[in-house]
């Protein structure tokens, strides 16, 4: 196999950011294996804590990370009912590992929410695990791990990360 | 008891006409705030933490309670602690870290030690004090006046004339032993904090925290997630009742359809789940019997401590805690509550249950936090719309857990201690 780039890794990242503030959340769910997991740890345990035995604020497999998005999606989903605005940005692309097929990948995000007049910022690490697919990068892992204090400015993590 | 300030009434009930209103001023004014600080968070009891957050000799977690910085430590002794985290010298913040195990905390100000029980281990240049200085009072790290554990649950109180710990949490106590009962080596909490906030009043979740009434609207998109797989949930009806425990305190009690890891199945946990559960349950019956093994796995609680402690057992347990810092501001702790003796797969099971419902990234904690910042936005119309409707079942008999009689509760203790009525 050939050699993944960093520039590949990044167009890749920069177009889920792209769907996740475009609300496209089914697409950006295609994006994912169908044994991935999505984690936002509490903060004060570490940031590779394991979710079997720390409480997490999220810690979804394939099927909850589907029942997040369609939740979302829904009018009933009150928090974002009407949707937020966000921006994600994602920087400091680094490729840490490979094997194979497989990547570890690590970013640094900052996340503006902005609702009823409220504007608040997630920021943090980003860790991916992808994987290189006949059509391009799977996201089998990913783990925003905040850099804030718990969510006591943000209160609450309505938005995918 | 005689309140230090006078305000116009602000609960107003009329039995007659079963209206039971609370002035929305509550809410919004920080006159009511002054007056809670004096006369429900300087006199009540208030939760510290839980015995298991400090399993070895050394540890120690720092944390806010009603404004304060305190210190919760595990002495060399093994004796647990609350400690005000002040030098006794100048002041400074002895401790500044979150949690850890430590031999002695030291001061880095001018470098007093301490030992974790408060005592003054050593002052740098003891030779410029009187002889035996450091073994006086004045050189301690001081205890907060009042501090009692009931069953894992520990508490203070900064006023050394309350009540026993006991004596205050009265009718309480019955439903913390309906929790702690949940398995006889003990109950821990579970690494990991979640720390958030709402922009909106305290005394709003205190209501939310029970409220049985706001289920179907409010979190719609959770009870479709039940209902979009059939083996999330046991053919059960959301029924029960509530009751006023006295002293503030309140509950909800009530079956419900979703799965509780002690001990109510549902297909999605599956064979090994079904026998592990069975298991669990047969061990209840053993200690307790038939009726109290029920009631411990099959009924679930929503306890408010007064005044703002939160121990719901519900799809998983929650142990919840929160203060003002303005009167449309919160700051909120929550941890998950688990038996120590759970095996790994009924530990995943619990805390896929609790981050489905619970805490500020689930699928329903969310849109309570929403709906009670949308009430606090709403109080800025209380020049014309003054009341909040607490009145729901007030002419039953045995109130619904949906109806408002445990808010009531709550509202009547918060009344007596802040308006003096
Ligand atoms: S303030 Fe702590 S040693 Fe001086
Ligand atoms: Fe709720």
């Amino acid at each position: 196999m050939t050699r993944v780039t960093r520039q590949e890794v990044e167009d890749f990242l920069f177009m889920e950011a792209d769907l996740l503030d475009e609300w496209r959340l089914p697409e950006w769910l295609t994006l994912f294996t169908e044994d991935a997991h999505y984690y936002v740890p509490s903060t004060d345990v570490a940031h590779d804590a394991p979710p079997d035995n720390n409480l997490f604020y999220v810690a979804d497999d394939r099927y909850r990370l589907e029942q997040r998005v369609k939740r979302l999606m829904k009018r009933t989903a009150h928090v974002e009912f009407p949707h937020s605005k966000t921006r994600h940005l994602v920087s400091n692309v680094r490729i840490r590992a490979e094997s194979g097929d497989d990547l570890d990948v690590s970013t640094a995000f900052i996340t503006y929410r902005t609702n009823h007049g409220t504007t608040n910022v997630y920021f943090g690490t980003g860790y991916y695990k992808l994987v290189v697919t006949s059509g391009g990068f799977k996201i089998r892992e990913k783990r925003a791990v905040l850099a804030s204090e718990g969510l006591r400015d943000q209160g609450r993590v309505s938005i995918i990360l | 008891m005689q309140a230090y300030r006078k305000f116009e009434p602000l609960v107003v009930v009329d039995k007659t006409r079963q209206t039971y209103n609370v002035s929305r001023r509550v809410f919004v004014d920080p006159e009511v705030l002054a007056a809670e600080q004096e006369e429900i968070f300087e006199r009540c009891w208030l939760y510290l933490g839980h015995e298991s957050e400090l399993p070895k000799m050394g540890d120690f977690v720092t944390r806010r309670v009603a404004g304060r910085q305190i210190i919760f430590s595990r002495d060399a002794q093994g004796k647990l602690n609350a400690l005000l985290n002040a030098c006794p010298h100048r002041g400074a913040m002895v401790c500044r870290e979150r949690q850890g195990n430590a031999k002695s905390f030291q001061c880095f100000y001018h470098g007093w030690i301490f030992a974790l029980d408060g005592a003054c281990r050593d002052i740098p240049g003891a030779d410029s004090y009187p002889e035996g200085f450091k073994d006086k009072p004045e050189a301690r790290l001081q205890s907060v006046a009042r501090f009692e554990s009931y069953r894992g649950f520990a508490f203070l109180c900064f006023d050394p004339d309350a009540v026993s710990l006991e004596t205050y949490l009265g009718g309480a106590k019955e439903y913390i032993d309906l929790v702690a009962d949940h398995s006889e080596v003990g109950m821990t909490i579970v690494g990991g904090t979640q720390e958030y906030s709402i922009k909106a009043n305290w005394k709003l979740l205190c209501e939310n925290s029970f409220d049985g009434y706001h289920a179907a609207t409010n979190h719609a998109t959770y009870l479709d997630y039940l209902k979009d797989r059939a083996d999330n949930l046991v053919p059960i009806a959301l029924n029960g009742i509530a009751r006023d425990l006295g002293n503030g305190h309140a509950v909800a009690e009530y079956r419900a359809p979703w799965g509780r890891p002690v001990a109510q199945w549902i297909p999605a946990w599956g064979e090994e789940g079904k026998q592990d559960l069975e298991a669990i349950y047969q061990r209840l019956v053993e200690r307790f019997g038939v009726e109290r093994a029920d009631r411990i796995a099959r009924t679930n609680r929503n306890l408010l401590i007064f005044p703002n402690l939160v121990i719901n057992d519900i799809m998983a347990i929650t142990v919840r805690s929160f203060y003002p810092v303005a009167p449309d501001h919160m700051l909120i702790n929550a941890w998950a509550l688990a038996p120590v003796d759970e095996n790994a797969h009924r530990r995943h099971d619990r805390l896929t249950n609790f981050l489905e419902f619970l805490g500020p990234g689930g699928f329903a904690t969310p849109d309570d936090i929403e709906a009670l910042e949308q009430c606090q936005r709403g109080y800025a119309n209380n020049k014309e719309t003054c009341w909040n409707n607490l009145s729901k079942g007030m002419a039953k008999e045995v109130p619904s857990y949906d109806d408002e009689a445990q808010m009531r509760a709550y509202w009547n203790e918060w009344n007596r201690r802040v308006v003096g009525a």
